[in-house]
């Protein structure tokens, strides 16, 4: 893997920002030059009022979206993976497109991939409240992929929030404004006897007009005449307060259309015969003829990733599919096994570089690989002509994958339309195309339009996944001080050409680290030390085996931090100190103190718990957001443990909906309780064993906590902090602590129940 | 090809299909009807669950021989017209949906659950098998017990 250059994108200009001031710009645009600060609007087509975003005043033209390619700006302080993304995306936030329609509605077409974590609620809530509309009349659509937006269309890194609140606000006040204006004119008034409420302007005389009766005038407008300021988060009456799914209603009548739920003509169901080893290759059929005379078989077709079988129906794809037989070839890691990936990790791991003292700890820890098994599977509608490609998928990387699709199959990549559908999950996975790209294949091989759908067991054999990681942590202590904490991860690489490698080496000169790679870089930028525990340092080391890898929700925090949670209970123990106290006396900030407190008061730290039942708690910081967790968990049955319940806390310095903060905290906490105590893959020479849900043991509802709390705190800034990934650090560390408590034992390797315990189906 | 009659939400329709075609197919491939979703096709997950005769269902391991003359019921049919049932407007009041993939069977084994018992306990909720990847069970074990207070 190539280490970050130096080498960025010529041209363009660019300004200094810092990111972590970047919302707060607005809140001193009426200290500086109105000239300056100028929202710029521009009309595409007729009475309907689209608006763009712009900051400063650099040149810029109506509906011009393909300018040169601009640099980023220069980075003052990069302190996270967030801030790099805001960053790469700063150029082009400009094309930002909202539309106010001739009804008075708000349309905003979002450059992101919704896959359940709420964004479209979210973005709907912050249109609805800078434009007083309300949250009825907005609505928000998901972008097809637009390459002018270069590095602004990646779904990931919890960052959708952090880096569109500024731009999708500002177009929202450059809408607000413009309405404004086009009420001045109609009625001479004077603009400060204007306001807006409820989808209407106002005037003091009592004479009130519709968005919808202004936006036609709205969007003759001079646009030298609009000057747009987004509100003071103080001002806020929608954002902030618990606000439901806009989407929930479509979800629950079963109306919501996935990839696999949409009606293109022509669109045949197909599924493909896959290797028996990851990345193995096709060598030839041996018994097309036979397959393609079974009932409702239509096509065959070999592409890189195996045999297609077109059908009718998936039940007649799959049966076509199964009674293939096929010569493979080998894959990457053929003969390999769990045990030894784990050994050469092992043996990858850096050494701790401060001497073992009297009063030290040193640690090892492994966490399996781990599937990201969305309910959804990979799945993909193609539609590749001659010379021009349709396709449809849930894709949390667009621009990347169009690039790809255009390389692997010769089409122009203007010629392809790329939609993004919402997902049934992603936790990561969707950062990949390749349902998309296989169905392109599968469609110019066969010249149908392809409904490609993987089957639940190759979306677990050959999907991607969570690397295996081991740990070393060595601490070192005296007289009650902790005075130094050193931790080594090593990993199989992961793979990060989905896009955020090209940004990281567009940002390279101005990461901290230097030469490092793309793995250390996203290690450096998404794992922090929340304690003060003298002399700190946490290194990674990749090994170069190859397999499907992608980042899974929270990245490496979940290991990385989930050990040092537990590393931080046994210090405690070994320094005679109860662990919250330890973390309140060792955390870095009072906001931290602040999540961890609120939950030992809640869930009540320290109760007497009865034999085999125990308390664990934890604390994780990432993305300017912070969370602590208790649990409680049953182990009377020490191989069938039981989380009981759990008390959250989070902290994300501006909460939009923390309705929606909630539930990706609900959601953080089932996959720890999953991780951590039973789900994960064993790899068996070459392949994942697992493949159904029946093997690979996330949790069902007999795992889950029948009491559940959380809390949302009020936070304290004006700019939000992530909240995706957030939610599983610190419920592994709790849950591993409430297990090693009950049970009297140290967990060291996660799952900690994981055995083989059924039958895998055939390769 | 044989031919299989059999009613879907309130609905007379007729199949042409082979024996052993799994009932999902047929709904989703042969009549559209796209809430019941695919998430293993062998019985594990239930993200497919429906109703057959008013008993909750999974078709994709149901051959659609076996639905002949009867009466099947999916999430599309499960609201009267414009008015939701009391398990879909828990759902809406607990926000429980993520992604929201697995909801359509999530919601049609709690309406089963509760057509056998009006007052479900914690274990009964916890015999629900259905995955959510997104991880919403303790909204959904809410929801439940909402919707059996407004029953
Ligand atoms: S698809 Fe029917 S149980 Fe999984
Ligand atoms: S809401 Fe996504 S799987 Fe349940």
């Amino acid at each position: 893997m190539p280490g970050s250059t130096t080498e960025r994108p010529k041209g363009g200009q660019h300004r200094t920002v810092q990111p972590s001031l970047r919302d707060s710009t607005f809140g001193k645009v009426l200290s500086r030059p109105v000239g300056r600060r100028r929202f710029l609007a521009y009309v595409v087509a007729g009475s309907t009022l689209t608006i763009a975003a712009k900051f400063g005043v650099d040149t810029f033209t109506a509906g011009d979206a393909s300018a040169q390619i601009p640099s980023p700006p220069q980075l003052l302080d990069i302190q996270d993976l967030g801030d790099v993304l805001i960053l790469a995306g700063k150029p082009t936030e400009h094309l930002v497109r909202l539309e106010i329609t001739d009804e008075g509605r708000a349309v905003l077409e979002l450059p992101r991939a919704e896959v359940g974590q709420g964004l479209t609620t979210a973005f709907a809530m912050l249109v609805a409240e800078e434009l007083d509309l309300p949250l009825e009349m907005v609505e928000v659509t998901l972008a097809d992929a637009r390459p002018e937006l270069l590095f602004n269309q990646l779904t990931g890194g919890s960052n959708s929030v952090r880096s569109m609140y500024g731009p999708v606000r500002a177009a929202a006040a450059a809408a607000r404004s413009r309405l404004l204006a086009a009420a001045q004119e109609l009625w001479g008034a004077a603009p400060e006897d204007l306001f807006t409420q409820a989808g209407k302007v106002l005037n003091k005389d009592a004479r009130t007009a519709g968005f919808s009766s202004l936006t036609a005038l709205a969007a003759a407008m001079p646009v030298d005449r609009i000057v747009a300021q987004p509100k003071d988060p103080s001002e806020f009456t929608l954002v902030g307060t618990p606000t439901r799914r806009k989407d929930a209603r479509a979800i629950v009548t079963g109306k919501q259309v996935y990839t696999l739920d949409l009606d293109i003509p022509g669109a045949t169901p197909t599924m493909v015969r896959r290797p028996p080893t990851v990345l193995g290759t096709v060598e030839s059929v041996l018994n097309e003829s036979e397959v393609r005379a079974m009932p409702g078989i239509i096509d065959i077709a070999v592409v890189p990733t195996g045999v297609a079988v077109l059908a009718e129906t998936f039940g007649q794809a799959l049966d076509g599919k199964n009674a293939l037989q096929v010569e493979w070839g080998g894959g990457s890691i053929d003969g390999r096994n769990d045990e030894d990936i784990k050994q050469e990790l092992r043996a990858a791991t850096l050494p701790a570089a401060v001497p073992p003292l009297l009063g030290g700890l040193e640690e090892e820890f492994d966490f399996a690989f781990v599937s990201h098994a969305p309910l959804e599977t990979n799945c993909a509608i193609a539609d590749v002509r001659e010379d021009s490609a349709e396709i449809w998928s849930g894709m949390k990387s667009p621009i990347v994958a169009q690039e790809t699709i255009s390389l692997e199959l010769g089409i122009p990549h203007d010629n392809i339309k790329l939609h993004v559908m919402q997902a049934g999950g992603s936790f990561g996975r969707r950062l990949y195309w390749d349902g998309a790209i296989e169905a392109a294949h599968i469609s110019k091989a066969t010249g149908r339009v392809v409904k490609l759908m993987w089957s639940r067991i190759d979306d677990m054999r050959h999907g991607r996944m969570r690397v295996r990681t081991h740990h070393n942590i060595r601490a070192t202590f005296a007289a009650g001080n902790v005075l130094s904490f050193e931790h080594r991860v090593a990993t199989p690489v992961t793979d990060w050409s989905h896009g955020l490698g090209e940004i990281l080496t567009s940002i390279g000169a101005q990461l901290p680290g230097g030469n490092l790679t793309f793995t250390e870089t996203v290690f450096t930028l998404t794992v922090k030390m929340p304690y003060n525990f003298g002399a700190t340092t946490q290194l990674i080391l990749e090994t170069p085996t190859k397999m499907n890898t992608a980042a899974w929700r929270g990245v490496y925090s979940p290991n990385t931090r989930g050990a040092e949670e537990i590393m931080v209970d046994e210090i405690a123990a070994s320094l005679g100190k109860d662990p919250f106290e330890f973390r309140m006396e060792h955390l870095k900030e009072d906001s931290y103190r602040e999540v961890l407190s609120k939950v030992a008061e809640v869930g009540n730290w320290g109760r007497s718990m009865p034999a085999g039942h125990a308390q664990g708690i934890a604390f994780h910081e990432e993305y300017r957001s912070c969370t602590a967790c208790l649990v409680e968990l049953d182990a009377t049955d020490p191989q069938n443990p039981r989380v009981t319940k759990a008390v959250i806390a989070g902290n994300y310095g501006l909460p939009i909906n923390p309705m929606g903060l909630k539930a990706q905290l609900l959601g953080g906490l089932t996959d720890a309780i999953s991780t951590t105590l039973t789900a994960g893959l064993h790899i068996e020479d070459g392949l994942p064993l697992e493949g159904s849900y029946s093997q690979f043991h996330y949790a069902r509802q007999k795992d889950t906590p029948t009491d559940v709390e959380i809390f949302i705190l009020p936070g304290d800034r004006d700019t939000p902090g992530g909240a995706g990934e957030l939610g599983v650090s610190a419920p592994v560390g709790a849950i591993a602590n409430a297990y090693a408590r009950a049970t009297g034992t140290k967990p060291r390797s996660f799952p900690i129940i994981f055995p083989v315990d059924f039958e895998p189906f055939p390769r | 090809m044989p031919s299989y009659s059999f009613t879907v939400n309130g609905e007379a329709v007729t199949v042409d299909a082979p024996a052993d075609l799994p009932t999902l197919w047929a709904l989703r491939d042969k009549l559209g009807i796209t809430g019941p979703k695919y998430g293993c096709g062998i019985d594990v997950c239930k993200a497919c669950t429906s109703h057959l005769d008013g008993e909750a269902f999974n078709p994709c391991v149901t051959p659609i021989a076996d639905v002949e003359g009867s009466e099947i019921t999916t999430i599309e049919g499960l609201a009267d017209g414009d008015t939701l049932h009391p398990v879909q407007e828990a759902w809406l009041d607990m926000d429980v949906a993520q992604c929201g993939y697995c909801q359509p069977g999530q919601i049609m084994a709690a309406v089963a659950l509760l057509n056998r018992t009006s007052n479900p306990t914690d274990e009964e909720i916890d015999a629900i098998e259905n995955v959510c990847r997104c991880g919403t069970y303790f909204r959904i074990r809410e929801a439940i017990k909402q919707a059996a207070r407004n029953m």
